[in-house]
């Protein structure tokens, strides 16, 4: 008990005693650690959301203005034939220029400009499937009439793509952030360890246990890390609710919602990382500095 | 009680050994003198004893325990058996007598309740009575010695180590500090004093074991300097 209070003493002491060090250390330190929870976060963002359109995801098969009502029933043959196919429907221009008008009831100038008929007739077509379009779409597209294969997936993969590259630049400036605040805690420790000299050797000359020795400077970087984790994770709620939940509202839509469980999760994910990296860090460092 | 057995210790990039093929025994309750010129090995010793150093060749045996052996993390729990005191006292300058004497004690999980008994009856016994609560620079350096001698022997050490203790200290106080260590040798401590103060050697006629280049030369029971 009375060395608990022994040692949170000096841990307190020790972030005060340099206080510069201690703030460019929390500050590198949570940069760092929204970083790498904002990349977590859009990594189980982009896995939830391709389980989710992946699921939904169709191919459509435009047809020529000029197509015959024999063509258009042989096409309609061969995809109800085709092992590949879970389901098709079929999209008349009507329908498909009604659908037209729900989606952009906004811009009714737009609307206007587009007659009944300026949209191809189709068929969508589900696949067991959705890795299989590229064999799929060679069995069909020999078909008289047919104007245009699309596979959404294609479309969904650029945007994950784009998504990918946003993660993976997070992790790399979470990276390069990291290695300055492990430098910061490494040095922060030396520090530390330089101004209670004195006291080191003494604790040493009376035996004086290693683990007593190195727990105030260890428990030190541990606070550093936990304050900021708790900054990193203040960051990103502030900046869900405000910018995903407000501003961004619009976008959240398109994409799935992230759930407010995946945000809380971080906490436990960043103190956790954040205490036990400059932990580790700061031991390391003392191996080299106190020579216990 | 402390045991050397053809202990060799070469430094890294050293010429010659610090010490070369010694041994030497020392028994429950002894009081020895290591002399020598500077350089000649003697304060080596002081670190192979506290396991600062270990030996190139050889066996270093303290309180039956096979120094040489120890596993790192033991070092610390076989150090409270020893007490030290070194020429420049080593107190921190930021607490007061009693506070260096219990720091001693409570780095090594003794309770504040043991160290406000055990405290003040060593300040007491190494004649620093009434001075408990003055800082390093308030205290003469034949005091703050006797803060280190105290801190030593707070945890009543079966051996104390002194490393040159007189050595920042005038020929009268230096003198003190003998008849403490004296005082506390009465009380079955073994003490080991490594020195070149011929004066105080040869005023207390102990056993003294002269090392030149790395070896014992003389090793006389009730020895003078020489």
């Amino acid at each position: 008990m009375q060395r608990a209070k022994y040692i949170l003493n000096e841990v307190l002491v020790g972030l005060w005693r340099n206080v510069t060090m201690t703030v460019a250390m929390i500050i590198t330190l949570s940069v760092s650690l929204t970083m790498l929870g904002a990349s977590v976060l859009m990594y189980m963002q982009v896995d939830q959301m391709k389980d989710y359109y992946y699921g939904n995801i169709e191919v459509s098969i435009f047809l020529r203005e000029d197509v015959t009502e024999a063509q258009r029933a042989a096409i309609d043959q061969s995809i109800a034939d085709n092992p590949l196919v879970q389901e098709k429907t079929y999209e008349s221009r009507e329908a498909a220029f009604k659908k037209f008008q729900v989606l952009w009831r906004d811009s009714p100038d737009f609307v206007k400009s587009v007659g009944p008929d300026s949209l191809p007739e189709s068929f969508r077509v589900k696949l067991k499937d959705p890795e299989q379009y590229q064999s799929f779409a060679d069995q069909i597209k020999g078909q008289q009439g047919i104007q245009d294969i699309v596979d959404q997936r294609e479309l969904l993969e650029k945007v994950f793509n784009i998504f990918n590259a946003i993660q993976v630049m997070a992790l790399v400036v979470a990276a390069f952030m990291a290695l300055a605040a492990l430098l910061l805690v490494g040095n922060t420790i030396q520090v530390a360890a330089y101004s209670k000299r004195r006291e080191v050797a003494v604790m040493k000359l009376v035996g004086a246990s290693n683990w007593f020795i190195q727990a105030p400077f260890v428990l030190e970087a541990v606070v550093a890390g936990l304050i900021g984790a708790i900054l990193a994770f203040a960051a990103i709620f502030v900046s869900k609710s405000v910018l995903l939940d407000g501003r961004l509202k619009a976008l959240t839509n398109v994409l799935t919602p992230i759930p407010d469980g995946n945000v809380w999760l971080m906490l436990p994910l960043l103190a956790g990382v954040g205490a036990v990296v400059s932990a580790l860090t700061a031991w390391f460092t003392l191996r080299f500095y106190l020579k216990v | 009680m402390i045991q050397l057995e053809n202990v060799t210790k070469t430094y890294p990039k050293a010429s010659r050994p610090s010490l070369d093929d010694v041994s030497v025994g020392i028994d429950k309750g002894e009081f020895v003198f290591f002399i020598g010129p500077s350089g000649s090995g003697k304060s080596t010793i002081i670190k192979l004893l506290l396991h600062e150093v270990a030996p190139t060749r050889g066996k270093v045996v303290v309180n039956a325990k096979d120094v040489t052996t120890l596993r790192s993390w033991k070092v610390p729990h076989f150090r409270r058996s020893i007490g030290c005191v070194f020429q420049d006292f080593r107190l921190l300058p930021n607490r007061t007598a009693y506070e260096n004497v219990a720091f001693a004690l409570e780095v090594i999980g003794k309770t504040k309740a043991v160290a406000r008994r055990v405290v003040p009856e060593v300040l007491e016994l190494v004649g620093l009575g009434g001075k408990e609560h003055r800082y390093p620079h308030e205290l003469s350096g034949g005091e703050q010695q006797r803060v280190a001698v105290a801190r030593a022997f707070v945890n009543r050490p079966l051996i104390l180590l002194a490393d040159e203790p007189t050595g920042n200290l005038d020929p009268d106080t230096s003198i003190e500090i003998m008849r403490l260590l004296d005082r506390i040798n009465r009380t079955g401590t073994t003490v080991v004093m490594v020195t070149h103060d011929s004066n105080i050697v040869n005023q207390m006629r102990r056993r003294v074991i002269e090392i030149e280049s790395g070896r014992i030369v003389r090793d006389q029971a009730r020895g003078v300097y020489g």
